[in-house]
This record gives C-alpha cells, sequence and structure tokens, in this order.
C-alpha cells in the first residue's frame, strides 16, 4: 500500500472570547492534513500544535456522540464526519453550530434544545403495567421497525442549524424533538400519545412547518425528521377533526 | 465559592451514573440528587458501546454458565460472591431497560434477541443492532427525564473529594461555562466517571475517558484495585482507533492473516471452524486477550499484512451477505466506509488491536463501597472485581446498571446512618484548598511544559511498553518515564486565560489524572511478575496462583510512586483451572 497523502490545509475558524471579544472574528490557521482526516483532526492539530486557546466540544470521533455539531463551509456538520477528501479548494471555514448561542470559539449554548427535548415527554408512558418480574414486553420485529429509525437520533443539532422555521420562530420544538416524540408514540409499548400531543400541537412551529425537508437532508444518522413531522402533523389535524366535527367518534 | 447542598452527589452521568440517579429517585422521591458531568449525559462513552449486553434470558441458559464463563474468562482474578451477584441481577437489569422502551433487537416471536460473543458458552447477549450502547445510554438519560429530584449539573468538571472527620461528605467542581468553582455539600458520593483509555494513543476510548475518577478516589486516599490489566480489543480500524464489535465475530466474521489462513488456530483455539458457522468459545469466538495475543504471534512471524498504518490482520465478513450485515451491523458497514474507505460486503477490512477497557479501577466491595466512608463506585471506574483479569464482552454494559443500582442502594443505606455533616466552615477549608490549586495551575505564568507534549510522552511510553507482552525491562523503563512525567507536570504551562469555557485547563486536568492512572498501571504491572489474563509477562509467562492469586491495590502518594499492596481473590465455587478455548476438547 502507498503511503498516506498530505495536504496543507487552511482552516478559517471562527473564533470569539467573551471575556476579550466585542464581536466574532475569524482565525486563520495552516494545517498539515492527511486526506484520510476529517475536520476534527485538523482542531485537534490546531489544539495541540499551533493554538491551545480554540474551544470545541468534542468525544467520540464516530459519530455517535453527537458533541461536534458545526458549521463547516456554511453547512451544518459533525466534524468528525466532515472528510478533508470532500475539501477540495484546500479552504475550509468552521463556524459553530448556527441558530444557537455562541458562547466561546466553537461551543454554543445547547440548553434550548435540551429543554425541548425534555418538554416532549422523551420516555416510554407504558400501555400496561407490568412488573419486571412479568418478564419483557412483547415486541415483533415489525412493531420495532415502525419507531427504529427515529430512535437513531444523536442530539447532534444539525437539523436546527438547517431548519429555517427554527431560525424564525424560536419557541418551535424543532425536528429533534418532535421526531423523538413520535418514537414514542409509535412504540407498540407506549400508551402516552395523548401527553406528548398536548405539548405537539400547542407548538405553532409545528403548523408553519414549511415541509422543505432541510432537516433531513443534512441528519447524519438518516433518522428523517422531516418525516416524523409530517406524520406528526397529519396525525394532530386528525386528532382536531376528531374533537371537533366527531365528537362521537373519540375512542 | 457558591456551596450546593445535596443528598447524594453523583460525579458521572454515562450508563453507571444514569443507573445509579434513577435507583435514587425510585427509591426516595424526596432525596436531592445531583447529577455532575463533565459533558451532556448523552454523549458520555456508553454511547459508543455497539455489540450489546449479557444476562441470561433463555431457557438454554443458565446462572451456572454465565457465572463459569465470567470466572474462567477473568482468568480466576473475579471475586467469586460479585460475580454470582452480578449474575442474578443482570437479567433483572435488562428486562428494566426494556420496559424503559430500550429498542431492543428482537426474534420473529417478539422476544429480545440474543448474539453470541466472545468466550461465552451460550448465546446471551442482549443486543440493539450495533449501537446497544447508544441506545442504553438514551434510554436511561431520556428516563432520567422522568424525575424532577434528579438536579443536573452538565458541564461540571469535578476536581477533588472532600474528606473530612474520615468521610467523604461532598467534592469541588468547576463550572464550565463560567470557570466558576462550586461546593458540593452530599451525605454520599458516588463516582461513576467511567474509564482512562486515553492514557494509550491507539484506543477506542472517547477524548472524556482520562480517569478523572479513578484519580479523584485515589488521590483522596482510596487505593486503586488491578489497575496492570488493560484489555486490548482485537479488532479495531488501523488508522484511528474505532471499534469494530465483536459483534462481528458473534455473526460469523472470520480473521485471516496475510496468507489467508484462519490464524486462531495456531494459538490453541481451532480447530478451525466451517466458514459463517461461528462455534461459541472457539476460534473467532475466544476471549479478547487471546485474540489479542495471536495477533502479536502473527507479527512475530511475519505474518501480518502491511498498511501504511502499521500491522494488520483481515477481518473478513464477505460471507454474512449484505443484508446480514446491514441489519444486524449497519453501524459497522457505515464506519468501515466512512473512516477507511472499506466495504466490509465487498472486502475483508484491515484491522489490528487496540485499547479498549481497564479492568482495574476503584477498589470496591460488593456493595460498591470504597474504604472511604461515604464514597461509593460503579461501571468502568470501579473494580468491584467481576471482570478479574479479562474482561468478557458485553459484561460491561451490564455491570453498569447492576452496580449502578448497587451503587445508589449502598448510597442510601449510609444517608440512614445519619452520620453529623462537618461544619460547613471545616468543609470550606478543604474546598479552598481545592480551588487554590486549580488557581494556581490556572495563574501559572511561567511553565515550559506542553500538556499537549507530555500527553504524548506518555501515550508512547504506554504503548512502547505496557501493551499486549510486557518485559520487566520495558515496564521498568516505563515506570521511570512516569514518575518523571509526573514531576515535570508540576512546570507545565497554560496558555489559556480565559474563565468561559477553559479547554486548555480542563485538558491540563486530565493529564493530571492519567499520569496517576498511568502510574497504577505501570507500577501494578512492573510488580506483578506472573502471566494472567490480559496483563503478560515475557519474562514470566506462566499464572503462579501460588502467589498471586491476588488483586493488587495501588495507593497513591502525591511525589513517590504508588505503594502496592496485595489482596486475596474470593472464591467460593471454582477452583483456578485451564482455560479452554479450543474446540477439539467439547
Ligand atoms: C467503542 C466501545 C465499545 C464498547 N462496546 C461494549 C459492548 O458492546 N458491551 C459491553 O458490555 N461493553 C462495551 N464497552 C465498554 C463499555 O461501553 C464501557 O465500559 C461503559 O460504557 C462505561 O460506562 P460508564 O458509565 O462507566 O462511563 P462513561 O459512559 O464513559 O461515562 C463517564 C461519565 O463520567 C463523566 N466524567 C468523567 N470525568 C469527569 C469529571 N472529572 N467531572 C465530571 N464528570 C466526569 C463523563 O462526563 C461521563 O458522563 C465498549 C467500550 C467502547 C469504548
Ligand atoms: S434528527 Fe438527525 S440531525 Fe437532528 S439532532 Fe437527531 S441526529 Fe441530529
Amino acid at each position: 500500500m502507498s503511503e498516506l497523502q498530505k495536504r496543507q490545509i487552511q482552516l478559517e475558524v471562527l473564533r470569539y472570547n467573551p471575556e476579550t471579544d466585542t464581536a466574532p472574528r475569524y482565525q486563520t490557521y495552516s494545517v498539515p492534513c492527511l486526506e484520510e482526516w476529517v475536520v476534527l483532526d485538523a482542531l485537534n492539530y490546531i489544539k495541540d500544535h499551533l493554538d491551545p486557546t480554540l474551544s470545541y466540544r468534542w468525544s467520540c470521533h464516530m459519530a455517535v456522540c453527537g458533541s461536534c455539531g458545526m458549521m463547516v463551509n456554511g453547512e451544518p456538520k459533525l466534524a468528525c464526519k466532515a472528510f478533508i477528501h470532500e475539501y477540495k479548494e484546500g479552504q475550509i471555514k468552521v463556524e459553530p453550530i448556527a441558530n444557537f448561542p455562541i458562547e466561546r470559539d466553537l461551543v454554543t449554548s445547547v440548553e434550548d434544545f435540551i429543554t425541548k427535548l425534555a418538554s416532549v415527554k422523551p420516555y416510554l408512558i407504558p400501555k400496561e403495567d407490568k412488573p419486571v418480574s412479568a418478564g419483557e414486553f412483547k415486541q415483533t420485529p415489525a412493531e420495532l421497525k415502525k419507531f427504529k429509525q427515529y430512535t437513531l437520533c444523536i442530539n447532534c443539532m444539525l437539523c436546527y442549524a438547517a431548519c429555517p422555521q427554527y431560525a424564525l420562530v424560536p419557541e418551535f420544538l424543532g425536528p429533534a424533538a418532535i421526531s423523538m416524540a413520535h418514537r414514542y408514540n409509535q412504540d407498540s409499548r407506549d400508551g402516552g400519545r395523548d401527553q406528548r400531543q398536548e405539548v405537539i400541537a400547542s407548538d405553532e412551529g409545528v403548523w408553519e412547518c414549511s415541509f422543505v425537508g432541510a432537516c433531513s437532508e443534512v441528519c447524519p444518522k438518516h433518522v428523517d425528521p422531516a418525516g416524523a413531522l409530517q406524520q406528526v402533523k397529519v396525525a394532530s389535524t386528525i386528532d382536531w377533526y376528531k374533537e371537533h366535527l366527531m365528537p362521537w367518534m373519540k375512542k | 465559592m457558591e456551596i450546593i447542598k445535596t443528598d447524594v452527589a453523583i460525579i458521572g452521568a454515562g450508563g453507571a451514573g444514569l443507573r445509579a440517579a434513577i435507583a435514587l429517585a425510585e427509591a426516595d422521591p424526596k432525596l436531592r440528587i445531583a447529577l455532575i458531568s463533565k459533558v451532556y449525559p448523552m454523549r458520555s462513552h456508553t454511547c459508543a458501546a455497539e455489540g450489546g449486553a449479557a444476562g441470561v434470558i433463555k431457557s438454554d441458559d443458565s446462572l451456572d454458565l454465565h457465572f463459569n464463563d465470567t470466572v474462567g474468562g477473568g482468568d480466576w482474578l473475579s471475586d467469586q460472591d460479585a460475580v454470582e451477584y452480578f449474575i442474578n441481577e443482570a437479567p433483572k437489569e435488562l428486562t428494566q431497560l426494556e420496559h424503559w422502551g430500550c429498542p431492543w433487537s428482537r426474534e420473529p416471536d417478539g422476544s429480545v434477541a440474543v448474539r453470541p460473543f466472545g468466550g461465552m458458552k451460550i448465546k446471551r447477549t442482549w443486543f440493539a443492532a450495533d449501537k446497544s450502547g447508544f441506545h442504553i445510554l438514551h434510554t436511561l438519560f431520556q428516563t432520567s427525564l422522568k424525575y424532577p429530584s434528579i438536579q443536573r449539573f452538565d458541564e461540571y468538571y469535578a476536581t477533588d473529594l472532600l474528606v473530612d472527620d474520615g468521610r467523604c461528605q461532598g467534592l469541588t467542581a468547576l463550572e464550565i461555562r463560567s470557570g466558576e468553582m462550586k461546593q458540593f455539600q452530599a451525605g454520599a458520593v458516588i463516582i461513576a466517571a467511567g474509564g482512562g483509555g486515553k492514557m494509550f494513543p491507539f484506543t477506542t476510548n472517547g477524548n472524556i475517558k482520562t480517569g478523572d475518577g479513578m484519580a479523584l478516589a485515589y488521590r483522596a486516599g482510596t487505593p486503586l484495585k488491578d489497575m496492570e490489566f488493560v484489555q486490548y480489543h482485537p479488532t479495531g480500524l488501523p488508522n484511528n482507533g474505532i471499534l469494530l464489535t465483536e459483534g462481528c465475530r458473534g455473526e460469523g466474521g472470520i480473521l485471516l492473516n496475510k496468507d489467508g489462513r484462519r490464524y486462531l488456530q495456531d494459538y490453541g483455539m481451532g480447530p478451525e471452524t466451517p466458514v459463517g458457522q461461528p462455534v461459541l468459545k472457539t476460534m473467532e469466538l475466544g476471549p479478547r486477550d487471546r485474540l489479542s495475543q495471536a495477533f502479536w504471534g502473527e507479527q512475530q512471524k511475519g505474518n501480518t499484512v502491511k498498511t501504511p498504518w502499521g500491522d494488520c490482520v483481515l477481518l473478513d465478513m464477505r460471507h454474512l451477505g449484505e443484508k446480514k450485515i446491514d441489519e444486524r451491523l449497519p453501524l459497522v458497514r457505515d464506519l468501515c466506509i466512512s473512516y477507511l474507505g472499506k466495504d466490509p460486503v465487498k472486502e475483508p477490512i484491515p484491522i489490528r488491536p487496540v485499547v479498549h477497557y481497564m479492568m482495574g479501577g476503584i477498589h470496591t466491595d460488593i456493595q460498591a463501597a470504597t474504604r472511604l466512608p461515604g464514597l461509593f463506585a460503579a461501571g468502568e471506574c470501579a473494580c468491584v472485581s467481576i471482570n478479574g483479569a479479562n474482561r468478557l464482552g458485553s459484561n460491561s454494559l451490564t455491570e453498569l446498571l447492576v452496580f449502578g443500582r448497587r451503587a445508589a442502594l449502598s448510597a442510601i443505606a449510609h444517608l440512614q446512618s445519619h452520620q453529623v455533616p462537618s461544619s460547613d466552615a471545616a468543609l470550606a477549608a478543604k474546598a479552598k484548598a481545592s480551588q487554590n490549586r486549580i488557581q494556581a495551575l490556572f495563574d501559572k505564568s511561567n511553565g515550559t511544559e506542553s500538556i499537549a507534549g507530555l500527553r504524548q510522552e506518555m501515550m508512547d511510553t504506554m504503548e512502547a511498553n505496557v501493551g499486549i507482552y510486557r518485559t520487566g525491562e520495558g515496564l521498568a523503563a516505563a515506570c521511570e518515564k512516569i514518575a518523571e512525567l509526573r514531576q515535570r507536570y508540576a512546570n507545565i504551562a497554560l496558555t489559556d486565560k480565559t474563565h468561559v469555557y477553559n479547554t486548555d485547563l480542563m485538558q491540563a486536568l486530565e493529564l493530571g489524572s492519567m499520569l496517576d492512572c498511568a502510574e497504577a498501571v505501570t507500577v501494578g504491572a512492573r510488580d506483578r511478575k506472573e502471566s494472567r489474563g490480559a496483563h503478560q509477562r515475557l519474562d514470566f509467562t506462566a499464572r503462579d496462583d501460588e502467589n498471586l492469586l491476588k488483586h493488587s491495590l495501588a495507593h497513591y502518594h502525591p511525589t513517590e510512586p504508588p505503594r502496592i499492596e496485595y489482596l486475596d481473590v474470593v472464591i467460593t465455587k471454582s477452583k483456578p483451572g485451564v482455560r479452554d478455548y479450543s474446540g477439539a476438547k467439547k
């Protein structure tokens, strides 16, 4: 096998230090990158060899912990899955994930997302009481398949960075939180849909979502939040009709 | 300094910490629980676990069989009373997770599916495709949101335990977002801060796995146990150490050398089994220590494949077919394609052994209690020990649950002993000392050692001398080098002087933790003059049950190497025997 290819890359990184800067600025670092590297490797090179003051989050380096979401050349990406070889020009711009307030450099505040996730009751509300001693709930592979895709969300928030609706209406619960509600609603073991629908249906954002699908496009785990949102919306509309036009059909 | 008063403080919100928090909240809704973590809970490294979690559930299995596999797999260094407790609790814990919504993979009849795993005689590994740890972590995190009494302190870095009157009564932690130090006063503290694989350069461990929890306890005077036992996983991607789960082999993947030979048969794990029909506890389903050692053997014989990333062997999964790979190992396929540019459906994947797991950790008893009253520990940072000299794959995720809960129950029992806490003034003095230590590090302007430089030297030392096979000479050199690095650490330079989100400071603290742990590993390894499980010495090749059927306990010293004490292993029903992974003898 041949030697690994190396290339000098210019990384233009957004810097912001709330204690000394009045506004964000850009700093360019020249980094000798292996072609097989990801942007995160380049950031780590900067941190270790060029500038120990650069701040960013990361942990697993395998696209599963969801820490390193950022804007890479303007697109929401996981830094650990943004491959250097895909950036032919040798210039890469790295900025913090869009639509979240910057705390410092590439670190943003994620509290809004966490609060929204918690608000949709993202846990099993069992349909029937069953003690652990009575064994597992049965669930067929087909039943599992109905919601499996929505369990894959790593909470990276790339979909929030891509969402035009969240940019306009910060109250919007957003793609990942709604997908997570949908995940539990679709689980054959769950009986909590009514409780979750209350939260979701009262969210103006759901109704405003124009279904452009930007969220699904950027999702690194193929969760398809846009699809989940659409299904939730249809279900909520049906609920509304049930409530208002055909009360006799309820339950 | 702000004071936060709580009943139980938990350091770490991975699988073990979250399980402990939920157990506390369920036991008594009035308990105040502080869940402290340097990353948001779902970023914890439990998310990276792929293969699954072991627990007896099927009718062809039995608790005794799981016991025998675990104890033999651990080369008889496991405490057998702890293993027995663990095995008994395992199925309940895994079922509990199912009740909380964990999307376990299923059999056609709707029951939970199990897969084969290395060193296990019966299929008993529950799995959620190849994202088992990820689903366990998210299920626990999301379930924890149900309990208002669990108060989270996300992105708080624990710096020191508060020990007064011979008891652990809290801790100090840095709020990373502000750089402010906080004092947590707690009736009991549980450490669940994970492993420390990052002291090695080539590892499956994430950036956060720096042994902080172990170092916290160690520095507070409670010993670390069996630190010399470091597990190499046989199948890591050669360029960056990303793990390809043992599930690859469980599903039927095979290992080949450069000549296409299934070389494991040459290392006592044969005879060769038919391709695609894995036989439990044989060939590719041998235990990790043996497989990693066989790689080393092939390397010595010149039988490895040369790659730009060094010597490799090949993991061939092509015969499993695209459908099975996509259904059972979708993440593995994605990782191989993304990070190595190779599709396991179409070609064999070059792999090499990679540092994966620490069998050692904070010495606890079967109740998850340390020797320091008021301090408990669970998960990878703890050593109960159920894993002995070599952990069997899929026992760790289960261990997080069983002993996370156990630590919670023990903490409650400790609270019920109603000991009067020390005065605020006494605790404040300890907290102040901790704050001063961090402040001094922060303020230091004349340091000459770089954090990244020292870290690199540490990692190089560990890789060169404390790997799969070790020698007395290499270990002596490593001990000397780590001692030197610990001294030079006093002279590090901190470039970043910002309070907000100062990752330079965090890296400095993490390096301190790793150096302390690395010294316990090297000294423990140097002094253990035998070969057992993951600790293999070229100068002492046999297991020595007469003298060393014992745990090592490393006691901290601020400037000197640790003092090592030995403790008898608890043997109840399985006398040390021969580890047999050859299909032939069955
Ligand atoms: C790639 C990979 C695959 C694996 N696959 C399997 C498998 O299939 N089956 C199996 O049984 N085991 C597996 N393991 C092992 C198992 O996943 C780990 O041992 C286990 O997840 C560790 O969990 P934990 O709760 O102890 O720690 P972690 O999940 O690592 O969590 C540690 C927590 O401690 C916190 N923390 C650390 N330091 C501090 C500090 N100073 N202050 C505050 N908080 C702190 C962190 O923020 C984090 O929340 C695997 C391991 C790896 C690396
Ligand atoms: S839905 Fe996709 S993009 Fe959005 S947070 Fe989850 S994994 Fe990330």
